[in-house]
């Protein structure tokens, strides 16, 4: 039998892949994934290094767990796929918890909420609550992520959806004249199209949308794979205990001027 | 010179990855290829009815598509076979397929099968008269291949590798659609940042076309050189 | 059967599927339907650009044969996915495009997309039909000289008709090559037929259901290409085959 093991891990060494660890364990390295850019929870400084509310909140939670993380970058389409395929062992990166989502992950508890909004240009007279007079316009969304689900359950029939890779692929076509909308995360549409200030020629139509749950759901939250409950709950404790030291509030405001703590 | 906005060098590093997920997936490709002709002309059927199947599959089916199966779906499908090795054997280990390794493996793959239909036919075409010749020399099989079928097979095949090489280095572009950082995807990068996409896309068109140009005086000489003793009067 | 009643037996079969919802099933109708769109109207302009091209391609005059060849050597040299990026941001940043006439076909993402794939298949087909041409059988020709023939009439009368036969093999590769090469049309946004299986895989996270369906809806429409060309091929050979009685 150990023969036959020899000879399988060393046809599978040849394949010139990489063998790693298969999961975290004790003492070992947590891999976690994120999505950059995703400004302002995520991104590289101009000098590479990778910074951002996410990225200090988890360095925090892994200190206050005593446990050794390290950071793996993948695009958002594949980041589920990632966790369970064990490219990695968490996800910390805006994943919003949704019954969908919880078929497949295990979640901790959340620790942000923030509304999505819907951005138009300025000089456009667009009436998002008048369903009628969206007819015909184009509205531009980051593939796969929870307001795709609500325009695609909601607004497929009303408005021309175009799905892109990266919100800031949006951001790129929206700026390009190419979409009378986009819908995105409050602080992502904040800090991409800075649509506050006041010569933007970007505004903010309708309120904030948090409604329905189903879609999107209870704030963000860390995902782990389903088995992996001891380090969900690690994660956990964490999490209350930064919450309540001030740490949190401490990053918060440092990334934001209002409140999206949960 | 022209201002690249700070993107010359990493558009240089992303021509060398394109150039080395080229080679890679090219050299693969003539293995898969060679393997694959061999079976179509052996006699077994079931060795003819597999390459027979992956070439008609690979031909009936887009790159990027399959680029996306392997890249998304072949973690999944690994892993599947390391959780087997795991709870049969106590085997642990973890394969990871990233977008270096799924690119390059399907692009191979995708070209394999183009390569066998070039193989083939290259092989076919050698002299009968030829193969007599080599074996009434007394020659054993392993040597009438290397002297005399491989290299004169090569003399016909030549036409057909360059030309699937050309269309091999475009299809690399593919890779920068599943997050590979090659020249491609880092102009893209850049003509998002930058708003100026003839800037970063028309020095990225002008390194392929050298590319094509520098191979193309390569199959020339190499034509030359399997064309030794042939056509030359 | 109405069309309601086959819809509701369609669903029917398609409960307990999370995947394949009438929904989604929906999407990749949409996607079939972008994707031959697509393919069909590139490859036509692109077709009613080659002739002339290809005809140009073996002029005598220096200026049109080369600067044809320029265009050909380009569009064939580089990958399609940078024409299809030049094409879909290139002229988004011209500046005061938003205001002319030309934004409503840069703003929808089908035009650029067309623009690429026509000019790129044209390159193709302009080569194609040039190497057809140019392996016209002498004979042809000098028994169209000595029947008076005018160059034109050559051209339209002679050449032409024997050098489509010629070329309709490699043609058909084309087409095929031209229908695999549309899947990078989802990258702009564009719900092809790739682009639903995209959509379904993001949505579901279930690559291999998403991606082998739609794989199996190319390979149906490779095959179906493939073997229209043959029969075309069958065809058009007896009819132009040289009388021998």
């Amino acid at each position: 039998m150990k023969k036959t093991i020899h000879i399988l891990s060393a046809v599978l060494a040849c394949t010139t892949l990489l063998p790693q660890a298969a999961s975290a364990r004790e003492g070992e390295n947590v891999r976690i994934a994120v999505d950059v850019p995703y400004t302002p929870f995520e991104y590289r400084t101009a000098d590479g290094k990778l910074t951002g509310f996410e990225i200090e909140l988890g360095d925090a939670l892994c200190a206050e767990a005593k446990l050794k993380c390290s950071w793996v970058e993948q695009s958002w389409d594949g980041i589920i796929p990632g966790l369970l395929a064990r490219k990695y062992d968490a996800i910390l990166s805006s994943m919003s918890i949704t019954p969908e989502r919880e078929k497949q992950v295990l979640f901790s508890e959340p620790y942000y909420l923030t509304p999505s909004i819907w951005v138009a240009r300025k000089d456009s007279a667009i009436d998002i609550d008048d369903k009628a007079s969206l007819k015909g316009l184009t509205v531009g969304v980051q593939r796969g992520d929870i307001r795709d689900n609500y325009l695609s359950e909601f607004y497929a029939d009303t408005l021309t959806i175009r799905r892109y890779a990266t919100a800031e692929d949006v951001a790129t076509d929206f700026e390009a004249g190419r979409l009378d909308l986009a819908m995105m995360d409050y602080p992502v549409a904040l800090e991409t199209l800075n649509f506050l200030s006041p010569d933007s020629p970007y505004q903010q139509v309708g309120p904030g949308i948090r409604e329905p749950e189903r879609i999107f759901g209870k704030g963000a939250a860390v995902a782990f794979r389903k088995r992996d409950k001891e380090l969900a709950e690690k994660f956990n404790q964490a999490l209350e205990t930064v919450k309540q030291d001030g740490t949190y509030d401490r990053l918060m405001k440092k990334y934001f001027d209002y409140d999206i703590k949960i | 010179m022209i201002d690249l906005h700070g993107y010359g060098p990493r558009l240089f590093e992303g021509a060398l990855l394109t150039f080395e997920v080229a080679v890679l997936s090219v050299i693969l490709a003539l293995l898969l290829g060679l393997v694959t002709a061999t079976a179509k002309l052996s006699r077994s059927r079931l060795l003819h009815a597999f390459a027979t199947l992956y070439t008609t599959v690979i031909r009936g089916v887009p790159d990027l598509v399959l680029m996306l199966l392997l890249f998304y779906g072949g973690q999944i499908g690994i892993n599947a076979f390391t959780d087997w090795l795991y709870d049969a054997f106590g085997i642990d280990i973890f394969i990871n397929i990233n977008a270096f390794v799924a690119g390059t493996i399907t692009i191979g793959i995708i070209f394999g099968a183009y390569m066998a239909e070039t193989f083939r036919g290259a092989f076919l075409a050698v002299d009968e008269g030829q193969l007599e010749a080599a074996r009434a020399y007394g020659m054993n099989s392993w040597k009438i291949f290397k002297r005399v079928h491989f290299p004169q097979m090569m003399r016909h095949a030549l036409p057909g590798l360059g030309n699937n090489w050309m269309v091999l280095l475009k299809t690399t572009a593919l890779v920068s659609i599943i997050g590979l950082a090659d020249m491609v995807k880092i102009a893209d990068e850049a003509t998002k940042a930058e708003h100026a996409p003839f800037l970063f896309m028309l020095p990225v068109a002008v390194g392929y076309l050298a590319i094509a140009s520098v191979s193309e005086l390569f199959f020339k000489w190499l034509t030359k050189r399997y064309n030794v003793g042939f056509g030359e009067t | 059967m109405s069309v309601e009643q086959l819809l509701q037996t369609i669903a029917g079969y398609l409960n307990g599927n999370d995947i394949f919802t009438v929904n989604t099933l929906g999407m990749y109708w949409d996607g079939f339907v972008n994707t031959v769109q697509l393919v069909f109207i590139s490859l036509l302009i692109g077709l009613a650009l080659a002739v002339p091209l290809a005809i140009g391609r073996g002029s005598p005059l220096k200026l049109v044969s080369k600067s044809i060849w320029l265009y050909t050597y380009i569009f064939r040299g580089t990958p399609l996915l940078i024409q299809l990026y030049l094409a879909y941001y290139g002229f988004a940043f011209v500046p005061g495009i938003q205001d002319s006439w030309l934004w409503f076909f840069v703003q929808d993402p089908l035009y650029p997309a067309l623009f690429a794939f026509t000019l790129n298949t044209a390159a193709y087909t302009t080569e194609i039909f040039h190497g057809a041409i140019k392996s016209t059988a002498k004979g042809e020709i000098e028994a169209a000289r000595a029947f008076g023939m005018s160059k034109a009439m050559m051209m339209r009368r002679i050449i032409l008709p024997s050098a489509f036969r010629r070329a309709l093999p490699a043609y058909g590769n084309e087409v095929i090559f031209m229908l695999h090469a549309s899947a990078i049309a989802s990258v702009v946004t564009i719900m092809d037929l790739t682009g639903a299986a995209y959509y379904v895989y993001s949505r579901f996270y279930a690559p291999f259901p998403a991606f082998i369906f739609v794989a199996f809806i190319y390979m149906a429409l490779s095959f179906s290409i493939q073997g229209f060309f043959r029969h075309l091929e069958k065809r058009l050979l007896v009819h132009l085959k040289p009388n021998n009685r």
